[in-house]
């Protein structure tokens, strides 16, 4: 398989959680509670793409394989652009522009604060994910700069894993694959040195 | 008994979704349509998607309509039983419809003890004929911050309590779930302390208000919905309304509550809702009705103060949460 019809065929995939929310509009899958399901989808996707994301490094210690590496870009976007929707969401359809609530959300709710700062970080990377941005920065500070995917991934979960009632089993399988991806990252770190 | 089966098909007007909550569904999915269409592939249609309509149970008679009537839109009966909190049927809410599909609720029994005359193991039937059925239009608060307007059947909780004639040392209610892995599968799992349980003060227990529930729709509770008999307390978060009734027991103590247990700095015994004062993680101020876009005002008690406001003058709710 050529590497492009590759890369077109994960960009279709990463698109499949979105394509799948306008699918339950129109068939009623968004059930009772419909912004609920979308704030939730689009959520547990950010953090799933990210998840994707970061498994470019490991599957290329693992296997050898680069084509992940090459497209890390698209997929780092695309776990931006599912954050961007869900805070878009959670602002303009949940809280509906209510900047007071949503405000003391963000003082007094550790998830929700959690969270900003996982979407400032994923927003920062995203702008200057262009090639023009590596130039312009140099390549080392760059590289610095976007070590901070790291930090939004274990703010993303720590997001997530604070705002379960009880059954805390979906975030904590979401925690352990995270584990196991910054886990690889480290044992190669340390084999090396 | 008070059940008689009608042909599935014949619905009555209460079935018909109001027009209104129609009108605004078609906008809300022409909005959210609008935003989220892209191509859309045939193949990624969901079998959630296409899930069957949850089923509605026998129909029941002899029911008395009372003045609880808040002359709010119902929550259309596909909703109201297809997105429920009931943890021994899964944690999503989209879980139980399907998870209890099966449920058997007949034969079921209801221990009654503790400090009561009439303690003994009571047929669900024989605790239940003795007393006129009612309908009652409730609110239905989560301490999700959503709610519900669901006509409920069911008959005084205060009345059985009486008929049960409980002593001087009944100073608590305490209810207590099934307890069946076997057939419900979300007990499989510890998520919560099995099985679940909650309470009522006494004086709570007899407000008027207070409901145990057979029917909701003028039919038998759906499974997932809490068959066959629940409890229904509409001043207070939905977790209080404990369903799949097996124990009813007269206690002199304060009786543990599951979510209190679970997590005691985020749920109390008293869960009344109050606007005033937050979830630690979310704010109770408001709540979205659903079938509803936009946000509404959480009322104090529900709506439901001046019944019950009384029972808890003196104490600081503030910290009795």
């Amino acid at each position: 398989m050529s590497y492009r019809l590759l890369w077109w065929l994960v960009f279709v995939l990463m698109a499949t959680p979105l394509l799948q929310l306008g699918v339950y509009a129109f068939t009623g899958g968004l059930g009772a509670n419909p912004i609920q399901f979308i704030t939730r989808h689009l959520g547990d996707w950010a953090l799933r793409s990210l998840l994707v994301a970061l498994a470019a490094t490991p599957l290329k210690i693992i296997f050898g394989w680069t084509w992940p590496v090459r497209m890390r870009r698209m997929l780092g976007l695309w776990a931006f652009a599912y954050v961007m929707l869900h805070v878009t969401n959670y602002v303009a359809i949940d809280q509906f522009f209510d900047w007071q609530a949503i405000g003391t959300d963000i003082v007094k709710r550790t998830y929700i604060t959690v969270g900003l700062g996982a979407f400032i970080i994923l927003a920062t990377l995203a702008a200057t994910s262009s090639k023009r941005a590596i130039k312009s920065m140099g390549g080392k500070a760059w590289k610095r700069l976007h070590k901070y995917v790291y930090i939004a991934a274990i703010l993303g979960s720590w997001h997530y894993y604070a705002m379960v009632k009880a059954d805390t089993l979906p975030p904590l399988i979401h925690i352990s694959i995270l584990c196991v991806l910054l886990g690889i990252r480290i044992w190669q770190y340390l084999k090396r040195t | 008994m008070l059940i008689k089966v009608r042909k599935p098909w014949s619905l009555d007007e209460r079935d018909v979704t109001p027009e209104a909550l129609f009108k605004q569904r078609r906008r809300f999915l022409k909005t959210g349509v609008a935003a989220l269409a892209g191509g859309l592939a045939g193949g990624l249609l969901s079998s959630q998607a296409f899930a069957a309509w949850p089923e509605a149970g026998d129909m029941l008679s002899g029911i008395n309509k009372t003045a609880f009537d808040p002359g709010e839109d119902l929550t259309p009966f596909d909703q109201v039983s297809s997105y429920n909190n009931f943890y021994e049927f899964g944690t999503g809410k989209d879980d139980p419809v399907y998870a209890a599909k099966d449920f058997q609720s007949k034969p079921w029994t209801v221990e009654i003890a503790g400090a009561c005359a009439k303690p003994g193991l009571y047929d669900f039937e024989d605790l239940i004929s003795p007393h006129q059925l009612e309908e009652r239009i409730y609110r239905h608060r989560c301490v999700e911050a959503w709610s519900m307007v669901v006509p409920w059947v069911g008959l005084s909780l205060a009345d059985v309590i009486k008929r049960l004639e409980p002593t001087s040392k009944a100073r608590y209610v305490a209810f207590e779930t099934l307890l069946d892995p076997e057939r419900m599968p979300g007990q499989r799992r510890a998520v919560l302390q099995w099985p679940y349980v909650e309470g009522l003060r006494m004086d709570e227990a007899m407000n008027p208000l207070a409901f145990l529930t057979v029917g909701l729709y003028g039919r038998t509770l759906p499974p997932q919905n809490g068959a066959p008999l629940r409890l229904v307390v509409p001043w207070k978060y939905g977790f209080k309304g404990i369903k799949s009734i097996v124990k009813i027991t007269f206690t002199e103590n304060e009786p543990p509550t599951s979510w209190n247990r679970s997590a005691p700095r985020e749920y109390g015994f008293y869960a009344n809702v109050n606007p005033e004062v937050s979830h630690p993680r979310w704010s109770q101020a408001k709540e979205r009705r659903i079938g509803e876009f936009f946000k509404r005002p959480t009322l104090p008690f529900n709506g439901y103060a001046e019944q019950v406001a009384h029972l808890y003058t003196g104490m600081d709710l503030a910290q009795y949460i």
